[in-house]
Order: C-alpha cells, then structure tokens, then sequence
C-alpha cells in the first residue's frame, strides 16, 4: 500500500497563492458572502498562513506558509467522529464521507491544526464560478465539515487510467492540483514509502520539519526551510 | 368538588393542585410567549441553517453547547442531592427531595435537547445510533445522559406513588390518570415494603450514574488536543461544578415556590440555612479546583496554555472571567458567612449569582480555548446571535412552565415522606441518637427507654 504525503519547499515558494486558487476551484469549495466572511467564516482547503509578521510597511518581515490538511498518520479527528464520517484510508489520506456527517463539528474543536471547514451557509455563488464548477466533486450542502482530501477523486481517475492501460500507478500519476499548478514548482507529492519517487527524495532533506511536531500527531506534509 | 369533605392535616400541600390563581395564568401566558418566539427563531435556523448563529470557523462551539453544559449541570441537583440526603438519613431532606427531583427531570430534558440544537444536519441524528462510534466521547454521552434521565425519572415517579394514590382517592380531576399512575397502590405494608425497596436500590443506583454523566460531560472537552481543556482535572472539576449550580437552582426553586403556593410551614429557615451551608462549600470547593486547574496551567506556562490562561485573566474574556469569580466566590462567601445575611434574601441572590456564575463558568471554558487555535489563524470575535439569545430564553421558559404544570398536577412536597416523617422519625431518629452516645446500652433498653421518654 502507498503512503501519500507531501513536501513544501517554503524556500522555493514564492507565496503567489496559485494552490488556493486552483484548490478553491478543483474542490468546488464555496465562496462565502462577504456578511460571513467579515465574521471569520471563510471557507479554505488550502490558504496561507501567516506565522509571522512584523514592523510595518516597507519594512516588513513577514513569514508565510501555505497549509493544508496535514493528513495526519495518527490524527485526532476521525478519534472523536461519532458517526464515521471522517477516517483514515489505507493509502493514509484521511477522506471525509459527507452524506455521513451530522455535523457536530467535534473533528473541528481536535483538530490542532483548525484545518477543517464547515458550511454554515450556502450563498449564491458567482455565475463564473458555477460554470466552470469540477464534476468530479461533490458540491457539499450547508451544514457538514469538511477538508482537504489529497485531491482524492484525481486518485480515483489515475488508477483507472492505470489499470485501462494494463500498469501499475507510477509516480506523478496521481497529483494534487495544488502541486500541479505552483509554477516555482515548490511542492512535491507522492509516495512516501517508494524510494524511487521524488517526495522520498525531498524527505530526506536536513531542512525538513513539520507543524506542532511535538503533538505526536505525525503530519504528512512536511516543509523545507533553510533558514528564517 | 369532592375534596371538600376532606380535612387533611397538610391540606396545604393539596391546595395549590386545585386552586389556581390568576398570577399563574399570568405567568404561564408570559412564558408560552416566550417559548413560542425561541421555537419561531428554531424553524428559522432549521431553514437556514447554523448560519443564523454568531458561529465561526474557530469557535465552533458556543451558546447551544455552554447552554447543554450548564443545563446538564443543574440537573444534577436533584436526583443526587436527594439520593446523597436519603442515603445519609438527613430528617430535613423530606420536604425538599421532590422538588429536587423535579428539577433533574425537566432540566436534563432540555439539556439533553441542546446537541440536537447544535448539529449542523438535524436530520441525520439517528446516524448516531445508526452507525454510530463508540469510540467517540459523543457517543458515550448519547448513553450515560440515557441513562441517567431513566433512572432520574423512574426516581422521580417512585417516591410520587403514594401521593398519587392519596389524589387518586380524594377522585376530583384527572381522576383517571391518577388511577392509572398510582399503579394500584393502597398502602398494604407489603407495597410499602416493595416501595421501599425499590427507592433504596434506585438511589444507590443513581449516584455513580449522576456522576459518570458529567464526568463524561467534561471528557468531551478534555479528550481533544485543545490547550485548556486537556485536563486530567476536568471530570471532578465539572461534578463539583454540577454540584455547586444544581444546589443554587434548587435554593432558587425552593424559595420561588414557598413565597408563591405558601409553604412556609413545610420549607423552614433550617431547611434553608442547611442548604445554604452546602452552597458554601460547594463555593470554596469550586474555588479550590479553579485555583488549582489555572495554578498548574500558569506555573507550566507552556505557550499555547498561557495564551487562552490570558485570554481569560486579561484579554477578551477577562470580564467574564473576574466576573465569574465575584459570581461564584465573592458574592457567596459574603451572603452565606455572614449570619445576617444568611437569610431568605440574602440566600436566594446568592443562588441567582452562582447560577450566573456557573453559566460563566462553562463560557470561559468553551469560547477561549476555540478562540485560540495553537496556529496563528486570524479568529473572529464569537458574539451570540438573536436566534442564541432566544433559544435560550425559550429553555429557561421551558424550565418554569415545566415546573408550573407538574405543580398543577402532583404536589411539590412529599406528602406521605411528612406524614412518614411525623409519625415514624422522631422514634427512629431518638432511637439512633441513643445509640450512638456512650454507655453500652442494650438495644431494648434504649427502645424502652425512648418509649418512656415519648
């Protein structure tokens, strides 16, 4: 079984905030009206995160990371999930099954990360949005969390491919649309435990680190960094 | 009506079931109002969704779960404060126990409903049973709160058998569900010995039950990751919590319904005082486990705990905070200490201002821990919409008609547990008095001494 994870070459990234834009629309995550968004409700799979920022304008030293869902290896979410609607795949994603959920938000409230996002509204979407929405997602109702999920229905069309051309799934078959359109090429995705693929190659960097490493909650997203 | 013929001793404890006066309708009338505009504001949020609350991406949890934890919280004063005072032989628990009792059933009713208040997809609730985790501490609660509401409602109804029976043959009104309620009872010794039995085992039962409730209440917050709740101190933290806001919504109880159906005779100035001492401690004990909870939080003073720790001591929430402190220690230390003060007045705004500072209590614990994720999100400040507002007035509603109707129905004092007390206790009480004073007496002795006495 492969275990997806993900490398972000923070030193290579040029925080254009390509992957948010390419993740809101590849995952039909919903625009949120601007009464919501001004009381912090804004939906994001994948945003930037500020860790740091000081002094003022021009002189500014700021410190942003794109974040995602960690994929957790022993993550605390789907432990408190009463009804399994959120669980850990073989493959290690961690997959939200949406006509599950009941909508407690528990996930949410142990997630240590505050990655997951619920639908508390469903406002009308721009029409250009609804036009080019992706029919390979589901178009989640009001009041369900959700996340990150790897980009998982591209998982789903790559092993069909695979198996209609009579192969095995290789590398760069199945990436997420974050890593596919980040033009300084930053991220890397695949297989941590096939030592031929170029997210293993990327691990064994000195620069690697990860979130709240001491949570013991093993992200599968690491981050490159040289120095602050 | 047939009652007229009857002259019985406590003929006070009957009269507020058939005499109704106008203030009641009054009353009621307010709160239906009141009822109705929370369930008008409930359709609107069935219809729109969770969107209508001040909810956000970080703080999740608000209003509906402080209200679910507070609510669960008071039930607590009733069924185990009763069963604690019976299991103890406490004489001047007889004309409280009903009352408290009373109170478990209708508050766990509606705190039981919050979660539902809270979910995101309503409809999907029997999932929970459906397919639901064990492993999860919601599902935990789904049980232990089961649990409790039957066993504090078969609780309530026991004791309730023979007044039923005492209605049942004064005929009247609702003749007929008292006959069916009264499960034929007629005060053979054996049905009182089946009775006894029955109510000595359930409470013994119910303790560790109430217990495990809000033990398990406090284990959804401490079983996450999150800094301030992941606490080894939160199961008894929460029970003492409990503990200390069910004591104060029955003070509050106690005194409504004494002004109001005039039972000066049955709740004295003891049954107070008691009762207001058991607030104090509860007060210091409560105050103990705070300090003890934030000294250890300060002390270790690992970053992501000291930011919710200053949250609540000196930034957004810090007046709810030092507010929740006057509520719950200052305020009761000076009303319950003071021998001046300790009287009904003085006792009833110390029990207003615990609940108010229970209440707090749970708010300081949800909101700040959520407001401050251990990454640096930008939070939204989380402030309660109308629909919060009006949901939790409709509960409180919910409460005091709850109350009112069961006071139509069934007496609020235990009439037979006075009857029983006034003609069996005093033997019993001298006779255990005796016994525990030095000077081997041999148990006939002592009985035929107390007879003499008598």
């Amino acid at each position: 079984m492969p275990k997806y994870g993900m490398v972000i070459d923070l030193d290579k990234c040029t925080l254009c905030e390509a992957c948010v834009t390419a993740c809101k629309l590849e995952n039909n995550v919903q625009i949120v009206s601007k009464e919501d968004a001004a009381i912090g409700r804004t939906m994001f799979w994948m945003t930037m995160l500020t860790l740091e920022h000081e002094g003022q304008y021009p002189d500014i030293k700021l410190k942003r990371i794109p974040r995602l869902c960690f994929q957790c290896d022993k993550p605390s979410c789907i432990k408190t999930c009463p009804v399994r609607a959120t669980y850990k795949r073989e493959d290690g994603i961690i997959a939200q099954i949406y006509p599950n959920c009941i909508g407690c938000r528990y996930c949410m409230a142990n997630c240590p990360y505050t990655v997951k996002v619920f639908n508390w509204d469903r406002d009308k979407q721009p029409q250009q949005v609804e036009k080019c929405y992706n029919e390979d997602v589901s178009v989640r109702p009001k009041g369900i969390v959700e996340k990150c999920v790897f980009c998982i229905h591209r998982l789903q069309k790559a092993e069909e491919r695979a198996k209609a051309e009579y192969r095995e799934l290789r590398d760069g078959d199945y990436v997420p649309a974050c890593m596919e359109v980040c033009p300084a090429k930053a991220i890397y995705f695949g297989d941590l435990d096939d030592p031929h693929s170029k997210v293993f190659e990327a691990i064994k960097d000195y620069r690697r680190f990860t979130l709240q490493e001491d949570l013991g909650t093993i992200p599968k997203v690491y981050y490159l960094n040289a120095k602050d | 009506m047939s009652n007229q013929h009857l002259i019985d001793e406590d003929e006070a404890l009957f009269r507020p079931i058939y005499h109704t006066g106008k203030g009641f309708y009054i009353l009621a009338a307010l709160f239906v109002f009141i009822f109705f505009i929370g369930a008008a504001y409930y359709i609107r949020q069935l219809i729109y969704g969770l969107g209508v609350t001040g909810l956000n991406q970080s703080v999740t949890w608000g209003f509906y779960i402080v209200s679910f934890v507070f609510f669960i919280g008071i039930s607590h004063a009733g069924t185990l404060i009763s069963a604690i005072l019976r299991l103890s032989k406490a004489e001047w628990r007889r004309p409280i126990t009903r009352m408290a009792e009373v109170i478990t059933g209708i508050v766990l009713g509606i705190g039981a409903l919050h979660p539902l208040l809270d979910m995101g997809r309503p409809d999907r609730m029997l999932h929970l049973f459906e397919r639901g985790r064990l492993q999860s501490p919601l599902l935990w609660d789904v049980t232990s709160i089961s649990a409790y509401f039957t066993a504090s409602a078969i609780y309530l109804f026991l004791p309730l058998i023979p007044d039923i029976a005492m209605l049942r043959d004064r005929g009247g009104r609702f003749h007929n569900l008292y006959r069916v309620l009264s499960w034929g009872y007629r005060g053979t010794e054996r049905q009182k010995h089946v009775l006894e039995r029955a109510i000595n085992i359930l409470m013994v039962m119910v303790i560790p039950i109430a217990v495990s409730v809000h033990t398990i209440i406090s284990w959804i917050f401490a079983m996450t990751l999150q800094p301030g709740w992941h606490s080894t101190i939160f199961g008894p933290y929460f029970v003492v919590g409990a503990l200390f806001s069910g004591i104060a919504a029955l003070l509050i109880v106690m005194i409504v319904f004494r002004k109001a159906y005039h039972f000066e005779g049955y709740l004295k100035d003891i049954h107070f005082q008691y009762l207001g001492t058991l607030l104090l401690i509860m007060s210091l004990l409560w105050g103990y486990f705070t300090f003890a909870e934030y000294l250890t939080v300060f002390y270790g003073h690992e970053p992501n705990e000291m930011r919710v720790f200053l949250y609540k001591f000196s930034g957004g929430y810090a007046p709810f905070f030092w507010l929740m402190v006057v509520c719950n220690l200052v305020i009761p230390i000076v009303f319950l200490t003071n021998k001046k003060l300790k009287k009904i007045p003085g006792i009833l705004i110390a029990s207003i201002s615990v609940l108010i500072g229970m209440w707090l209590e749970r708010l300081i614990i949800i909101v700040p821990s959520l407001a401050n994720p251990r990454l640096p999100y930008k939070t939204g400040i989380y402030m309660p919409s109308m629909t919060e507002i009006a949901i939790f007035s409709a509960a409180i509603s919910v409460f005091a008609l709850g109350f009112m109707v069961f006071s139509k129905l069934f007496p609020l004092i235990s009439i037979w547990e006075i009857k029983e007390g006034r003609e069996e206790s005093v033997y019993a009480v001298s006779k255990r008095l005796k016994e525990y004073l030095p000077g081997a007496h041999e148990e006939k002795s002592v009985e035929q001494a107390i007879k003499e006495q008598l």
